[in-house]
């Protein structure tokens, strides 16, 4: 298993640090991944977010591996891939639109490839290698990337797209987030291997295993794997080896199929406290310097869920935009259904 | 009012062909007119396709272009959705249509929902092709007809062409339309009918029905392997002066339901014909929008003449008691003419 920094901080591989300004990025957008799951939390108990699936305990998992593309890149991300979304672009006030189940949450930039977030697990996946080929295809450099569980890489379309990736060369990194947890199934339920990056022999792609809660590590190899494809050499499944500390929504109990002695010693690991031990010994930030940061990433948090808070519920006939480029004559008889039906309150017959 | 469509943009000069040679000339066509479309799938490549569908065209187009895929349905499903993502125009073949089923959660989750789970900033100017049907002899599980599936699912459209004119003229308005399309094509219409199809560029438009023949008395509305069964009863039907107004409905989805409509407004009676199994089939789809829009009209029930709730059966000597033939077709006419 690839590791950069040990759990208390200390670096074991010199020779994988980043640059300076890097480990302060990595940092930054760890804090504000943190920062937006945390909120989450008290969001959704104020009724003002809807149910959520947290991913506190897996920055490094999804920050590391995210920051390796670039805006020219394609991202396909699960609904608990949050942290990888914010660290390319994703808006916090779409992100935030989404988990409101709001249609704004759908409007994605037109300056980023981030898809979505996948519902259905791993169907992302194949798409994934499509995306990758249409670029490789187009004579650009681009590459997509896509993330997935161990739950998920028990489904058919994670091993279909690993076989379509390899034997079509497509520019993919495949990220399998390992956290121990399918819901309430665990990872010795799941599958019998042990290693899931081994799962890339299969195909005769590149397997790597990487410390999960390592922010530099998971860059380093994400960053070989990314360079590796923009050069043409096809695609490769990194396992990020982390733990679902939270449970599987903010309205599940994992009480009920796990106990303290399962997630014993995780919280030593965590992500965020690794890296910033390392930055504070290595002298690249001190307590005052991170508590500016801190303070800009809340205040930017609250600009953005003053914007959500902005967005209009969406009208009645809006449920029948863009199904298709034109609507069909059926849709536009629908349209008129629902608009009779809903008509505002003043223009509705005095009975 | 006429429902026939007026292919556009050929110069009137046409050439004989069986559908199969219509729709490679189609894939010829578009992939000549546009460097983003891209056919893969299973044996398209080298082989041409198991129909021969695909015959040449990687050869005139090279490997990128036209490619084999590994046999997986989904992943060929998935892989296209990605592949429409990234500004291609894909066009998929699933060898059969009754081996789609492995990418239903492409299709049912992804694959008609981007465009509107994305308010338009992505969508899919995909197609998938799949041979469909029986009365063939093809082994178990070759002839299945799940177009009801696929009409069922919001944001994909439908399109089944009956002759090879229509075949290549809705196969290209398919490949240029901006949203998914499944194109079933009629296994039992592959090399059975030729006819003059115009050369070059040249379309039918999605969601226009055919008037296949005119009548006053009986309007029998079907689409793709059921048209020429349909005909041959109507001929039937005219030896005797009954006439029978054949609409070939071309596109399921969206359904062109001013002609269904304005035809049985004129006869008072409809009968419906598919191969799909009888409960939940496209047929009651249009069975329902008769009940609905044209109720008073009617001088008779409804009669769909279809399939049966059971598998289509593989066994040559009773195959065609499930597929329906013009002599069942033939007795709903004379049903609804007596009731």
């Amino acid at each position: 298993m690839v590791q950069c920094l040990a759990p208390d901080g200390s670096v074991v591989r010199e020779d994988l640090l980043p640059d300076p300004e890097t480990r302060l990025e990595l940092y930054r957008q760890m804090r504000r991944a943190r920062h937006f799951d945390e909120r989450g939390w008290v969001l959704y108990r104020q009724g003002r977010l809807g149910v959520f699936p947290p991913f506190g305990g897996m920055e490094a998992s999804q920050v590391g591996t995210a920051a390796a593309l670039t805006k020219n890149d394609w991202l396909f991300p699960t609904y608990r891939d949050t942290g990888a979304a914010l660290t390319l672009g994703l808006p916090i006030a779409r992100t935030l639109a989404y988990w409101r189940t709001s249609p704004h949450g759908w409007h994605m930039p037109a300056d980023l490839k981030v898809l979505p977030f996948y519902i259905p697990i791993a169907t992302q996946y194949p798409q994934a290698v499509g995306a990758a080929l249409a670029e490789r295809r187009q004579g650009t450099r681009n590459v997509a990337m896509a993330f997935i569980g161990d739950g998920g890489s028990s489904e058919g379309d994670f091993h279909e797209a690993l076989n379509f990736a390899g034997a079509l060369n497509a520019p993919c990194v495949f990220i399998l987030q390992n956290n121990g947890w399918a819901i309430s199934v665990p990872t010795r339920t799941q599958t019998r291997a042990t290693d899931l990056s081994r799962r890339a022999d299969g195909y005769g792609i590149p397997g790597v295993r990487v410390d999960g809660n390592d922010a530099l590590a998971t860059y380093h190899v994400t960053r070989e794997a990314v360079e590796r494809a923009r050069n043409g050499g096809g695609p490769t499944l990194i396992e990020t080896v982390t733990y679902r500390v939270k449970p599987h929504t903010v309205a599940d109990d994992p009480s009920r199929y796990r106990s303290e002695a399962d997630t014993a010693g995780w919280d030593a690991k965590d992500p965020v406290t690794r890296l910033r031990t390392h930055l504070l010994n290595a002298g690249l930030m001190t307590e005052a310097s991170e508590a500016d940061l801190l303070a800009e990433i809340a205040a930017e948090f609250e600009a953005a869920l003053a914007e959500a808070d902005s967005y209009p519920e969406p009208t009645p006939a809006e449920i029948l935009d863009h199904v298709f480029a034109e609507p069909t004559p059926q849709l536009k008889k629908q349209r008129a259904e629902i608009l009779a039906e809903h008509a505002a309150p003043n223009q509705k017959e005095q009975a | 009012m006429t429902a026939t469509a007026t292919p556009t943009g050929h110069t009137g000069a046409t050439k004989t062909m069986t559908m199969v040679a219509a729709i490679n000339d189609a894939l010829d066509i578009a992939l000549a007119a546009d460097d983003a479309v891209h056919i893969f799938g299973e044996d398209v490549g080298v082989m041409g396709g198991v129909f021969r569908a695909t015959d040449g065209l990687q050869a005139r187009y090279g490997e990128e272009r036209v490619f084999d895929t590994p046999l997986a349905e989904a992943a060929i499903v998935g892989m296209g959705i990605g592949m429409g993502l990234a500004g291609l125009k894909p066009v998929a073949e699933i060898q059969f249509a009754g081996f789609l089923y492995p990418a239903l959660d492409q299709i049912l989750s992804h694959l008609g929902r981007y465009r509107h789970r994305t308010r338009s900033r992505y969508h899919l100017p995909m197609v998938i092709r799949a041979p469909y049907g029986g009365g063939v002899h093809t082994p178990e599980q070759h002839a299945d007809s799940p177009e009801a599936i696929l009409a069922h699912t919001p944001g994909v459209k439908v399109v089944i062409p009956s002759t090879p004119a229509d075949a290549k003229g809705l196969l290209l308005s398919a490949i240029n339309d901006p949203d998914p399309v499944f194109f079933f094509e009629a296994i039992k219409l592959y090399r059975s009918v030729k006819e003059d199809v115009p050369t070059g560029d040249y379309r039918v438009p999605i969601g226009k029905a055919r008037m296949v023949t005119e009548g006053d008395d009986v309007t029998v509305i079907c689409y793709g392997g059921m048209v020429e069964v349909a005909q041959k009863a109507a001929a039937a039907a005219a030896q005797v002066g009954i006439g029978v107004e054949v609409i070939d409905l071309r596109t399921l989805v969206p359904m062109d339901t001013d002609t269904v409509i304005a035809s049985v407004a004129k006869t008072g009676r409809a009968v419906i014909v598919t191969e799909a199994p009888r409960t939940a089939g496209f047929h009651s789809e249009i069975a329902a929008v008769i009940a609905e829009e044209a109720i008073e009209h009617l001088r008779a029930p409804i009669v769909r003449v279809t399939g049966f709730d059971a598998p289509y059966p593989p066994f040559t000597a009773v195959e065609d008691v499930y597929r329906p033939n013009p002599l069942r077709v033939a007795k709903a006419i004379r049903q609804v003419m007596d009731y």
